[in-house]
C-alpha cells in the first residue's frame, strides 16, 4: 500500500465516509442547491438554515465517492454555527488548501479534521471530489440551484 | 510480430513498449483498453518516421515527399477497406474518430433524409456519441428518437426492437459491442430485420474492431465506424465506411480545401467520395500509423487472439465473482472482454484510485453511457477491459488489489 494512498484515505476520512455527519434532507431549509460532477456522476444536495447572519444548520445527501462524502460531512461540522463571515473565510481557506495553489500547509489545530483532506492534492483527478460539497454550499448561499464542477 | 498461425500473447506483449514500464513504482497493469489501446512499436515508429523523414502535405505537392505521403495516406484507405471487408475503397472516409463519423452521418440524414415524424431507432446501450447526434438531428428535423430496451443481463430485447421498427424508421443506429457492458449485439439479425423494411443500419464498431475480425459485407450494414486509437493505432483518426449511394446523397459535412473540384465565386463543385468528406489537411501521420496498425493486426492470428481474450474474460469473471460483494453489471452470454463491476458500496472512483496506487489502470465512471447505467440503477461502475496483450498475471494483480481494498474500506 502506498503512503500517498494512506494520506488520501486517512482514518478520519474513512470514518466520515462510513458515518457521515448531518446526513439527510433538512426540513425548513432556507437555502438549497444540487451539486453535480458530470465527469464522475457524483451528486449531492446541500441544505442550509441561515438566520440572523449565522448558519444554524447544514445537512447533505449524496451519491458519491468516499472523498466527496467525507468532505461534505466535515464541511457540515465546520460550518454549523458559523457566522456568514466566518463561513466565507473557511470556504476560502479550504479552497486554497485543496487546490494547493498557495502551498498552504494544512494545520490540524487551525483546520480541524478538514486538514485530513490535504492528501487529495497528490491526486489531481480527485480534487474536484473534495471541493464539490463546498461549491454546492456556495451555490446554495448565492441562491443558485446548481453547482457543476468538472 | 506474432506468428500468423498460433497466437502467443507473451510475444504480442513484447511488441508494446509501454507494457514493460512502471507506474507509481509498480509494473503497469493496463486494463483500460476499452478507453484506448496501447500502441505496438511498429505504429510508434511509423509515426516517428513520418515526421522525421516523410513529413509533407498530401494531394497537392508535385515534389517527392508529397507523392510519398499521398501514397502512404491513400494506401491506408485500401488497408482500411480490407480490414473491414469493404469492396470499394472510395467508401472509406478518414475522420477524427467514431464520434466525428456518427456526426457526419447524422448531418447527412439531417440535410438529406429526415422529415418531421420520421423515426431513428437506437438502443438503450448506446454510447453518448450514438445518442446525442441523433437527438440533435431529431430536434432539427422534427424526427423522433426511439430507444430499444435491454434486459437485466444487458442483452438487447429483440422483440421490443422489432416492435419499434416500422416504415417510419429511417435509420437504425446500433453499437456492435457495448463499451460499458461488453455485450455483443446480433448485428447481422438486426440488419436483416431492418432491411426487410428497407431501413439502413449504422453500426458503431468502436468496441468490436479491437476484439474481433469484422466484415461489413457479411454484417450487411450500410454504415460502419471505428476509431484508430482503439485498434492500436494513433489517436485523432478514425474510419467511416458507408455505402456509396448514401455517401453520394449526403452534402459535405465540412468544406474548404481539398474537398473541391473547382471553386468560383459564382459557384463551387465538390470532389466525389471520399474527397468530398475530407476537407482540409487531414491527420496524415495518424492515418499512416493506422495503416501500420492494420498491417500489425492482419499479420496476427486474430481468432487465436480472440480466444485468448475469451480465456481472460472467463478467468477474470470467475475470480472477481469469488470476491465477496462483487457484482458484475452486464452478464450477456455473448460478451467481449469487458467487465463492469461494483464492490460492496465502495464508489468506483475510490476503486480506481486505490488500484492506480498499485499501477493498475481501470476506468471508473459512467463510461459515456449515462442512460444505460441509469437503467441498471447505478451512477457509475468500475470497468476492467482486456486486450490480447493482457495476461493472467494482470488478473491476479487486479484481484489481489481488490481484496486488499475491501479490507481497507471495510
Amino acid at each position: 500500500m502506498s503512503d500517498d494512498l494512506h494520506e488520501l484515505y486517512q482514518d478520519i476520512i474513512l470514518d466520515h465516509n462510513k458515518r457521515p455527519r448531518h446526513y439527510g434532507v433538512l426540513a425548513d431549509y432556507t437555502h438549497r442547491a444540487e451539486g453535480y460532477n458530470p465527469l464522475c456522476g457524483d451528486k449531492m444536495d446541500v441544505f442550509l438554515i441561515v438566520k440572523d447572519g449565522r448558519i444554524k444548520a447544514v445537512q447533505f445527501e449524496a451519491a458519491c465517492c468516499a472523498i466527496c462524502n467525507a468532505s461534505a460531512s466535515m464541511m457540515t461540522d465546520t460550518l454549523t454555527g458559523k457566522t456568514l463571515e466566518e463561513a466565507e473565510a473557511a470556504f476560502a481557506r479550504v479552497g486554497e488548501m485543496l487546490s494547493g495553489e498557495l502551498e498552504l500547509e494544512a494545520d490540524l489545530s487551525v483546520d480541524g479534521e478538514i486538514a485530513a483532506l490535504a492528501g487529495v492534492r497528490k491526486f489531481p483527478a480527485r480534487i474536484k471530489c473534495a471541493t464539490l460539497p463546498w461549491h454546492t454550499y456556495g451555490a446554495a448561499l448565492r441562491g443558485d440551484a446548481r453547482a457543476v464542477t468538472e | 510480430m506474432t506468428d500468423a498461425q498460433t497466437f502467443d500473447y507473451r510475444r504480442a506483449r513484447a511488441d508494446f513498449p509501454i507494457l514493460a514500464t512502471e507506474v507509481r513504482g509498480k509494473p503497469l497493469t493496463y486494463l483500460d483498453n476499452a478507453a484506448t489501446a496501447q500502441k505496438p512499436v511498429c505504429v510508434i515508429d511509423a509515426v516517428d518516421r513520418y515526421y522525421r523523414a516523410q513529413n509533407s502535405n498530401i494531394h497537392r505537392g508535385v515534389h517527392f515527399l508529397s507523392e510519398q505521403a499521398t501514397d502512404a495516406y491513400e494506401g491506408t484507405r485500401a488497408k482500411a477497406s480490407r480490414f473491414i471487408g469493404a469492396a470499394d475503397q472510395d467508401e472509406i472516409i478518414f475522420v477524427r474518430g467514431t464520434t466525428e463519423g456518427i456526426n457526419l452521418i447524422a448531418h447527412g440524414f439531417t440535410e438529406s433524409v429526415l422529415q418531421p415524424g420520421d423515426e431513428i431507432l437506437i438502443t438503450h446501450m448506446e454510447h453518448h456519441a450514438n445518442i446525442v447526434p441523433w437527438q440533435i438531428a431529431a430536434q432539427k428535423t422534427g424526427a423522433i428518437l426511439k430507444v430499444a430496451p435491454v434486459d437485466d443481463r444487458g442483452v438487447l430485447d429483440m422483440e421490443a426492437f422489432e416492435a419499434l421498427l416500422s416504415e417510419k424508421t429511417k435509420l437504425v443506429s446500433v453499437v456492435h459491442v457495448s463499451n460499458a457492458l461488453g455485450t455483443i449485439n446480433p448485428v447481422k439479425t438486426i440488419v436483416e430485420k431492418a432491411h426487410a423494411l428497407n431501413v439502413p443500419v449504422l453500426v458503431d464498431g468502436a468496441q468490436s474492431t479491437p476484439h474481433m475480425p469484422v466484415n461489413v459485407a457479411e454484417l450487411g450494414c450500410d454504415f460502419f465506424l471505428f476509431s484508430g486509437h482503439k485498434v492500436f493505432g494513433p489517436t485523432g483518426v478514425g474510419v467511416l465506411w458507408g455505402k456509396r449511394e448514401w455517401l453520394e446523397r449526403f452534402s459535405p459535412y465540412q468544406s474548404g480545401g481539398d474537398m473541391i473540384e473547382k471553386v468560383d465565386f459564382d459557384g463551387t463543385t465538390y470532389k466525389g467520395i471520399p474527397g468530398k468528406f475530407e476537407a482540409g489537411t487531414p491527420h496524415i501521420a495518424g492515418v499512416i500509423g493506422l495503416g501500420v496498425a492494420f498491417d500489425y493486426l492482419n499479420g496476427m492470428d486474430r481468432l487465436g487472439a480472440l480466444q485468448h481474450e475469451i480465456d481472460l474474460l472467463n478467468a477474470a469473471t470467475e475470480q472477481l465473482l469469488a470476491i465477496d460483494g462483487v457484482r458484475i453489471i452486464g452478464t450477456a452470454p455473448e460478451k467481449a472482454s469487458v467487465i463492469s463491476f461494483l464492490i460492496d458500496d465502495i464508489h468506483p472512483h475510490d476503486i480506481g484510485t486505490f488500484l492506480d496506487a498499485g499501477g493498475i489502470a481501470i476506468r471508473a465512471g459512467h463510461h459515456c453511457t449515462q442512460p444505460l447505467l441509469k437503467r441498471f440503477g447505478v451512477p457509475a461502475t468500475a470497468r476492467a477491459s482486456f486486450a490480447f496483450y493482457n495476461d493472467f498475471e494482470d488478473i491476479e494483480r487486479l484481484v489481489e488489489a481488490l481484496t486488499k481494498m475491501k479490507q481497507f474500506f471495510g
